[in-house]
């Protein structure tokens, strides 16, 4: 019997084994999946816990509960990936031999990459909303904040989700609107970017939105230190804001068994061919979701694209076929704009965000780059489809894998 | 966009970066440092040579790499070309301004 490994059961790991159960004939192939948690966690729901939106027990399901019947699940932390033996070993010492390894081990925040950033105000005054442990204790803090100077502020590219923090900028404006204290928070959104965004038209929508929200700008800010004494943030350019609380996005990198089975580059990221997913450096590894180098965004929808395409080309590798060169760096996001709105993008490797309907062209019902309340149910939505669809590999109807160019106005 | 600079005839994209680096050399670089307000001294051309380097290998630029490449750290990097030193060191070395990841 052969063996495919899948490493991380997370969004794109979860996926994987619900795809390959269908498609690879049980006579000659075993799955196996290896998670160090039991836990699966809704990520995007992160973002609505310190708001009171979701309660903790929306955001948290158990992994078992998603993987299919006959893969077979082992708990237990992944110490190294051995390429040249295709062996894995398990922090209790076991070894497991694999003909196909898929790695989905995602990427976290590694706060300690900046000096005092997980200081003593660490979860104090300076929170990361990026785990559920930080956007828990934020939660509790926020309760019972009285104001002053919040700043929202991205430590360096890439990062998951790269328009969350902006979402959490414009829900903290109307969840101070509401508590009646909005005249005593000043909300400052501090980017290492040169915009709100990466993509032009979509940096000019939210830039807009932010200054409709009374939210300051600053960019180019490359964080060197948080200082813990006199609370502020400082550049290598020696500029220097001070704060009452700082919600902060960490460093974003691979997990430690990459860097420790030396297979990442800087941030522990595995080079990937970005239209196959195979890896760049052994034919039989491929790699799914925030764990590659692929320059797609580190999102669910876009782990959800990719798995579609991963299943096929695994399929090939198996019969000795070419691979397709067929992912094309699809993202779909809805961006939370506060007060029961949100705006949609659509976009891909070549493509940036504009405007126009979607999914179907010319009617929508939503409507991209344009704050509606449609969009909102879209993304509340989001939780449901992730749970019952995406995590099952079920195809979303109406949305290609690969992006659709009409409706659009490039 | 063409431009003339060092009596020569360049092509610029509308943030100003060669689209041709064919067209690029060290008296272009001097220019366009003195718009940039800068003079270049032998530090500025050691991280210039790195980055045309690494951007013929294609291996995509950060200012995180910059300072673990052994040629600056991150706080000469900012002290050679302050404010945004990506930028501004990529327009200088005549390659285009790195794609932040999405
Ligand atoms: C605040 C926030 C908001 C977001 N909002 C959105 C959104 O609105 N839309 C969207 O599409 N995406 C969103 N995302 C991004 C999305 O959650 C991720 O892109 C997605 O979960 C990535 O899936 P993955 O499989 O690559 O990694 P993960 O889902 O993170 O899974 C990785 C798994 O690997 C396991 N693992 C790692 N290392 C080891 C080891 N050494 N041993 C054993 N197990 C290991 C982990 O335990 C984990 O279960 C958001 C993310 C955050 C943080």
């Amino acid at each position: 019997m052969k063996h495919l490994v899948i490493l991380g059961a997370g969004t794109g790991g979860t996926m994987m084994a619900n795809h390959l159960q269908h498609e690879l004939n049980k006579d000659e192939w075993r799955i196996s999946i290896i998670d160090e948690r039991t836990e699966h966690h809704y990520q995007p729901g992160y973002l609505f816990l310190p708001f009171d939106i979701y309660e903790p027990s929306d955001i948290i399901k158990s992994i078992q509960e998603f993987i299919p019947k006959g893969i077979h699940f082992i708990n237990e932390k992944i110490d190294k990936i051995v390429p040249t033996s295709n062996t894995i070993l398990l922090a209790n010492k076991e070894a497991i031999d694999y003909d196909i390894l898929i790695i989905a081990t995602g990427a976290k925040i590694a706060p300690e990459e900046i000096e005092g950033m997980k200081g003593e105000l660490w979860h104090k005054s300076v929170f990361d909303f990026y785990t559920f442990e930080g956007a828990l204790h934020l939660r509790n803090k926020l309760r019972t904040w009285e104001g002053g100077k919040m700043l929202i502020h991205i430590t360096e590219m890439p990062i998951k989700c790269p328009v969350a923090p902006l979402e959490f900028a414009f829900l903290a404006d109307s969840f101070f609107k509401n508590k009646h204290m909005r005249d005593k928070v000043e909300i400052t959104y501090v980017t290492p970017l040169s915009g709100a965004f990466t993509k032009p038209k979509a940096t000019e929508a939210l830039e807009h939105l932010l200054t409709e929200k009374n939210i300051n700008i600053v960019s180019d800010f490359a964080i060197e230190s948080v200082d813990n004494d006199t609370k502020a943030i400082r550049d290598y350019g020696g500029r220097e804001i001070p704060f009452d609380l700082l919600v902060t996005v960490p460093t974003n990198k691979g997990d430690a068994v990459i860097e420790r089975s030396g297979l990442g580059d800087e941030l522990n990221f595995v080079p990937t061919h970005k239209a196959t997913l195979q890896s760049k450096d052994h034919k039989n590894i491929f790699v799914i979701g925030d764990a590659s180098n692929i320059p797609a965004s580190k999102a669910g929808s876009v782990a959800h694209f990719e798995a579609e395409i991963l299943t096929e080309n695994i399929v090939r590798f198996i019969k000795d076929e070419p691979l397709q060169e067929e992912f094309d760096g699809h993202a779909n996001c809805f961006i939370e704009t506060g007060n029961g709105k949100a705006l949609l993008i659509d976009f891909n490797y070549s493509h940036e965000p504009v405007e126009g309907t979607f999914p179907f062209p010319g009617v929508g019902p939503l409507r991209l780059l344009k704050e509606s309340r449609m969009n909102h149910m879209g993304k509340m939505a989001f939780r449901w489809i992730y749970w019952n669809m995406l995590l099952k590999g079920t195809h979303i109807p109406f949305v290609s894998t690969t992006m659709s160019e009409s409706g659009k106005h490039f | 966009m063409e431009k003339t600079i060092a009596g020569k005839t360049i092509t610029v994209n509308e943030e100003g970066y060669l689209t041709n680096f064919s067209q690029w050399d060290r008296s272009v670089a001097e220019e366009l440092a003195k718009e940039a307000e800068l003079t270049l001294t032998p530090r500025h051309w050691d991280v210039i040579a790195y980055l045309q380097d690494e951007h013929k290998k294609d291996s995509p630029l950060s200012i995180r790499k910059v300072g673990k490449s052994g040629v600056v750290d991150i706080k000469e990097f900012y002290a050679l070309f302050p404010n945004a030193p990506l930028k501004t060191a990529t327009k200088i070395a005549g390659i285009p301004k790195p794609a932040s990841c999405i």
